[in-house]
């Protein structure tokens, strides 16, 4: 029981990850009917907006400090960051620590900015041209941006610490009545389920409950006619494009403590939520969340010892055999639209 | 000739010619001059190309003809390695056993792979090809490890039985005893010519795969596979079943993916599962939309040109850079210098990503649209699209 309990959590945070990548696809999707194969690239360089934070915050200055040697005698340097002189070593520190949090402020202006620039500069040109004309177009633009990141950062992960005090395991096991440390779970990983729970809900609140958003799903289930109404809806789906970028952004700034970010991280998450997306249903919002938790507590389940034993290197493949089998017998997905790329 | 038209033998005439003299062609520059590092004539280079040739001539078979883009060939090729490893491990170091036996599990591999994702079409079969070749990197990381060596790869070991190899045989991968790493060098004033027996074997195999790309593209087979391509609902309302053409042109690909497989493994025998990964899908979509999707010689082009841009382009680095604009006053030169920084040497694939981007958008008929577009303007005639290569417009 317990270690079910603790795979189930397991889940939960690599399916925080899949469904908001899969809600930004099923949103690019969704509104400008585009299959975007860089959505990957922008949950990686959101991931950088972290790194870059943090370097940014622990810039430092050298100063000569007379009163302490080194061991040859000659007066020691010492380096000192900016914001701690700035604004005292207590709090100064403590702002360090917060790097990844803070990240989110600057992240999401700049996704929104590189969101904007993509399908202002690119994706608009490439709305009446085959599916295969984007998806390849998308592509390059991944290579693209993956080595420009590549040539800033270098090609080694960097480590991007959580604050100090999410950085222990939370006992999840005593709350429930089980044995202390049966269900350990680190509390990074619980901020991350929470967060993205936030965001999917404010998501899909900002669709429900705002005029802008009942626009944007008249346009999702008929362009045309919003368009005859007198309504601008190629800007508002521009927007949309932003908030998606910054959704994927997002996703990523948070999930720097828990993988460090290296260039080609975006490239290995986009292939499972393009798989996220399939089992969900093309163009469908709560398809891209459910499909995104199940397939990340079921990838959890299938590590699990026993099953291992039961089905040898089943963990590896878990995805893709749901992905077929969903895809061979329901082929809209799990809640999949009609009329909505089906051939 | 060959039941070919004019033009087209004319063509395979031409491919015929560069890859035979492939060795006098890429090697321009003498061996000691400062140019010399632009030489393309070294035989692991000049295998590369054909084999990857011959890996994005099948792929434009399925990708040109019927519009199915697969982003999974990789795994093909990845399984045609490691049975031409086992092969070379278990019967002989002869490559011809080996190269069959690529040929042969690649083709089965592929009827089942082809067969479960033609039932999509579009993004669904792109995600399903993806996934099943994602699948067979992954168990040839972890399950399958007793067959194919996991992380560490599969290689040949002295201690293998190769049962058909007598106690004096060739210890290396050969054809009948000349061994596919021998090679001559043929000195000719400051040129040197390296000669090698596996260029040309894969040469000569490429060549036939590309005269039997040609018979495809010329038939009634290819004709309706271009029908499949342009409307296939039309074609289903006919009362035609598309999928055993759809089928056949995958299972082509897949052989020829397999063959190419089992030729890199014949040329240097080990196989690693990196092969199957889908970046390695995506390098053959790359090669074959540069070079031009759905022509007979682009994807030929795009092989040549991204394998000779990965190996020549990434060798330069900031030293001759410096050479190169050492004509300018200092300044600019350190200018200019970190200016083509980013885009060459480690930074190549920027290039690459930037250069594909540029085609996919102004050029969709790749490097061969390109070369025909500079051929009419020198001719000055009216645009007219009569090309010999066959090109047919992608459908919607």
């Amino acid at each position: 029981m317990d270690a079910i309990l603790l795979q189930l959590l397991n889940g939960l945070d690599k399916g925080s990850a899949y469904a908001l990548i899969a809600l930004g696809l099923t949103l690019i999707f969704g509104t400008l009917g585009v299959v975007n194969f860089a959505h990957g690239a922008l949950f990686m360089i959101g991931a950088f907006c972290a790194v870059t934070m943090q370097r940014f915050l622990t810039l430092s200055y050298e100063t000569i400090d007379e009163t302490k040697k080194d061991f040859l005698g000659n007066p020691l340097k010492v380096s000192s960051t900016y914001v701690e002189s700035w604004f005292g070593p207590n709090i100064g520190s403590t702002i360090i620590d917060w790097a990844v949090p803070i990240a989110i402020v600057m992240a999401v202006p700049v996704m929104i900015a590189i969101g904007f620039v993509m399908e202002r500069g690119l994706i608009k040109h490439f709305y009446k041209r085959p599916h295969a004309d984007q998806i390849l177009v998308t592509f390059g633009l991944a290579i693209v941006l993956q080595e420009i990141i590549k040539y800033f950062y270098g090609a080694n992960p960097i480590p991007t610490p959580a604050p100090d005090m999410f950085r222990g395991s939370f006992d999840f096991g005593v709350l429930l009545g089980f044995d202390p440390n049966a269900i350990i779970y680190p509390y990074w990983r619980l901020v991350y389920f929470a967060f993205s729970a936030i965001i999917i809900g404010a998501v899909f609140a900002f669709l429900q409950f705002t005029t802008f958003g009942m626009v944007v799903r008249a346009g999702m289930a008929d362009r045309e006619t919003v368009g005859l109404l007198g309504i601008n809806i190629d800007k508002r789906f521009t927007i949309m494009f932003g908030i998606a970028a910054a959704v994927a952004g997002l996703a990523g700034v948070m999930y720097a403590p828990i993988n460090s970010p290296n260039y080609h991280m975006g490239m290995d998450f986009l292939v499972l939520s393009f798989v996220v997306v399939v089992v969900g249903g093309m163009g469908s919002l709560p398809g891209a969340v459910l499909a995104g938790f199940m397939l990340g507590i079921l990838e959890s389940f299938a590590s699990m010892n026993e099953v291992k034993d039961l089905l040898p290197g089943i963990d590896q493949i878990i995805i893709y055999v749901v992905a077929i089998i969903i895809l061979l017998t329901r082929p809209r997905g799990l809640m999949g639209r009609k009329g909505v790329m089906e051939e | 000739m060959f039941g070919l038209n004019t033009k087209d033998t004319t063509l395979l005439l031409i491919v015929a010619m560069l890859t035979m003299f492939a060795p006098f062609i890429l090697n321009p520059f003498p061996a000691d001059s400062a140019m010399a590092q632009f030489n393309a004539g070294y035989p692991d280079l000049m295998q590369r190309f054909v084999i990857f040739g011959i890996f994005a001539i099948g792929f434009n078979i399925l990708f040109g003809l019927t519009g199915y883009l697969s982003f999974g060939h990789a795994a093909f090729l990845g399984v045609g390695s490691y049975s031409a490893v086992w092969m070379m491990k278990l019967l002989t170091m002869n490559v011809i056993p080996a190269i069959a036996l690529s040929v042969i599990v690649a083709g089965l591999f592929s009827v089942v792979i082809g067969y479960v994702s033609l039932r999509r079409s579009g993004i669904y079969f792109s995600i399903l090809t993806l996934a099943f070749a994602q699948m067979s990197f992954n168990l040839a990381y972890s399950v399958l490890t007793p067959i194919t060596n996991g992380e560490t790869g599969l290689q040949i070991s002295l201690s293998d039985p190769r049962i058909l190899d007598g106690a004096g045989a060739a210890r290396y991968p050969n054809l009948f005893g000349a061994e596919m790493n021998d090679a001559t060098t043929l000195f000719l004033g400051g040129w040197s010519f390296t000669f090698s027996v596996g260029y040309y074997v894969c040469a000569v195999i490429m060549l036939l795969c590309f005269y039997l790309s040609v018979r495809i593209f010329r038939s009634p087979f290819g004709m309706m596979l271009r029908a499949v391509k342009s409307n296939q609902q039309r074609m289903n309302y006919t009362g035609l079943n598309t999928k055993p053409y759809t089928l056949a042109a995958f299972v082509i690909s897949g052989m020829y993916a397999g063959l190419a497989g089992g030729l890199l493994a014949a040329m240097d025998p080990l196989a690693g599962a990196e092969r199957m990964q889908w970046t390695a899908s995506g390098e053959v979509v790359l090669m074959t939309i540069l070079g031009g999707a759905g022509t007979l010689i682009g994807p030929v082009l795009g092989a040549g040109f991204i394998k000779y841009f990965e190996n020549i382009f990434s060798k330069i680095n900031d030293s001759v850079l410096h050479s190169w604009f050492s004509f300018m006053p200092d300044g600019i030169e350190d200018l200019m210098v970190t200016l083509v920084h980013p885009f060459v040497g480690k930074g190549w694939s920027l290039t690459l990503g930037i250069m594909f981007m540029l085609v996919v958008t102004f050029l969709p008929g790749g490097l061969v649209e390109g070369g025909q577009r500079i051929g009419r303007l020198l001719r000055r005639k009216p645009a007219k699209d009569d090309s010999a290569s066959g090109k047919t417009e992608p459908a919607e």
